[in-house]
């Protein structure tokens, strides 16, 4: 969908809610009291944002009807899918099913795609083509890769994502980018394509490198790694690149932007990227990360605007653009919070307890946050960035003196440390979501 | 819509020379703050891997521990970075909510 007709439909749906607030008087909210027909409340997207959403909704009030709808029967994580391309874990070790959702929590789970929202109806259409009504809406869908004609890379469409992975998004595509690592001869070249900013998970590219250096280390020492990057600087840079230095040697070179690091245009058939100044690299596997913005869900139905993503309220994650509608993750702009699962999953509580506000006619809280990406570089060697967040009436601003990266003399203990307790953060937010 | 009110709030809050809100003034606001300790300390705080647990302890210690994270003087790997965002009444707060887990 091109920028002018997003404002078009964002302008019609204004004008249907106009005349619909016109036409019959505000009807008040429904309540989540016993006696009446409970609230409902629509989830879209069982991911960091939506499961977490889900579950708050019904530990903060267990009468209120909630629907989840989500296509998939389990949900397989971005975080920890780069140490499924390093060896280190199976594809198995990520999956985390939605029993315990509807079977503990009582969420009904509706396994279709969300297509169409309707604002002033307060209706979502399911690919189906049923129709489910909600008193409050909570869209987490995550993010979409641009197409070459909306601002992705020239040649990167669909079809090339089998000869050129971009395992942005987890499951087949992260085993089909680890076979190909596998597949290659020892002496090989791995380029990966960085995007530019905002986009999902801004360490994430960095930490896949290092796991992809270990296991080449371990099993073709001859590979090579080239990032050909969009950005001038990348998250954790300094610590990364100390990292790469100690346990890799010089396996790994950075492009950055101003030394021509962005890829314009692939060629699948031969594997070769392009960049801006013509620079052909041909590689022998190719992992590309195109440019994001948020998923077609949330853009074809007016809650984005020009840059691609849904700007919100601070404090409750609704929609500036759409009311009713809280929209959350990686699809919101939230900055100065990442595009991270940690951010996600806290927002989902967010938007939870702001619905259940809304809804029994409470007062909102002044939310505050944290974030914190953990990235492994090394066996038994991780690092961190870290962040205090808080909503304001400017915005979400992050808390001066706090937050940054773990120090760069760090001693080996404290960088194993962070590995642990990496593996402690993601069992804890995933049963925080799935259990 | 939210907007109005919550400036009809402060403005009301300036009128009666009361501090501006701030995070944490309310029960709510806690339970958000401790929510997002969550994603680390375990869905019910009660720790995951070798991330200690949240529970069983006094506020006297929650207190003063996350003081002691905060200026420096306790070592950690990332709980300087994060207590150093939050000011005395947030930690006040916090160590009240998290003594009264069971
Ligand atoms: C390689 C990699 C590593 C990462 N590592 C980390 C990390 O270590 N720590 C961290 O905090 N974050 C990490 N992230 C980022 C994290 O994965 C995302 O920020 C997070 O998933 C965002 O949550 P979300 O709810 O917005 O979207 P998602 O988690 O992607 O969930 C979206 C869900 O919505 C569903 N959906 C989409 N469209 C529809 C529709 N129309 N109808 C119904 N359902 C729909 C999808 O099926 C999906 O289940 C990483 C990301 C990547 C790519
Ligand atoms: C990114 C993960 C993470 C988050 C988020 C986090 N913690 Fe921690 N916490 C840790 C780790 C790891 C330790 C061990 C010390 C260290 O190395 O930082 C710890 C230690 C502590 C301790 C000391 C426990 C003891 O037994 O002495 C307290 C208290 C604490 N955290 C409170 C909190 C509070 C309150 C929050 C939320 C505001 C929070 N933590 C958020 C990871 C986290």
């Amino acid at each position: 969908m091109t920028r002018k007709s997003q404002v078009a439909v964002t302008r019609r749906r204004f004008t249907q809610l106009a005349a619909a607030a016109a036409a019959t008087p505000l009807i008040a909210a429904p309540g989540i009291a016993r006696g009446q027909a409970a609230a409902h409340v629509v989830v879209i997207g069982g991911g960091f944002g939506g499961a977490t959403a889900a579950k708050y909704l019904k530990k903060g009030a267990p009468d209120l009807r909630v629907t989840l709808v989500e296509p998939n029967d389990s949900f397989i994580t971005c975080p920890y899918s780069n140490l499924v391309l390093g060896g280190w874990r199976d594809l198995e070790s990520i999956t985390h099913r939605y029993d315990k959702l509807r079977d503990r929590w009582g969420i009904e789970h509706v396994r279709e795609e969300a297509t169409a929202i309707d604002a002033a109806a307060r209706s979502v259409t399911l690919a189906g083509g049923d129709t489910l009504t909600y008193d409050r809406l909570i869209v987490s869908p995550g993010i979409d890769l641009r197409p070459p004609e909306d601002g992705g890379i020239a040649g990167y469409d669909e079809a090339a994502y089998e000869a050129m992975p971009h395992a942005w998004k987890p499951g087949a595509q992260t085993l089909l980018l680890r076979s190909q690592l596998e597949a290659m001869d020892d002496g090989g070249l791995f380029v990966l394509a960085a995007p530019p900013n905002p986009f999902r998970c801004p360490p994430g590219p960095y930490e896949r490198v290092s796991m992809i250096a270990d296991y080449f280390k371990k099993n073709k020492p001859n590979a090579k790694i080239l990032v050909l990057d969009a950005k001038e600087r990348f998250s954790k840079q300094g610590l990364f690149q100390q990292g790469w230095d100690l346990f890799y040697g010089d396996m790994i070179e950075w492009v950055s932007l101003a030394d021509d690091g962005k890829v314009i245009e692939v060629d699948p058939a031969t594997r070769t990227l392009i960049t801006d100044f013509g620079m052909e690299h041909q590689a022998d596997v190719a992992n590309v990360v195109p440019p994001q913005y948020a998923k077609a869900v949330a853009r074809n139905n007016g809650l984005a605007d020009a840059s691609g993503w849904c700007p919100v309220d601070g404090q409750t994650f609704e929609s500036t653009l759409l009311p009713g509608i809280h929209v959350i993750g990686d699809a919101s702009i939230a900055s100065p919070m990442p595009k991270s699962g940690f951010a996600a999953n806290s927002q989902g509580k967010t938007a939870a307890a702001a619905a259940i506000a809304l809804l029994e006619g409470q007062e909102l809280a002044n939310p505050a946050w944290v974030n914190t990406c953990y990235s492994h570089v090394a066996p038994d060697y991780a690092i961190s960035v870290a962040g205090v967040y808080k909503a304001t009436d400017a915005g979400i601003i992050s808390i001066e003196g706090s937050g940054g990266v773990s120090p760069m003399d760090a001693n080996a203990a404290d960088r194993k440390l962070e590995s642990v307790y990496a593996d402690g953060w993601y069992d804890s937010i995933t049963a925080d979501m799935f259990s | 819509m939210r907007r109005g009110l919550s400036a009809a709030v402060l403005a009301a809050a300036f009128v009666v020379g009361l501090p501006t809100l701030a995070a944490a003034d309310t029960a709510a606001d806690t339970a958000i703050l401790a929510g997002t300790c969550a994603g680390c300390h375990g869905a019910e705080l009660g720790g995951s891997g070798a991330i200690p647990t949240l529970r069983g302890h006094s506020a006297d210690y929650i207190r003063f521990t996350l003081k002691s994270f905060k200026n420096g003087e306790r070592q950690a790997t990332v709980m300087n970075r994060l207590a150093a965002g939050y000011s005395d009444e947030e930690i006040e707060a916090l160590a009240v909510y998290l003594s009264q887990l069971q």
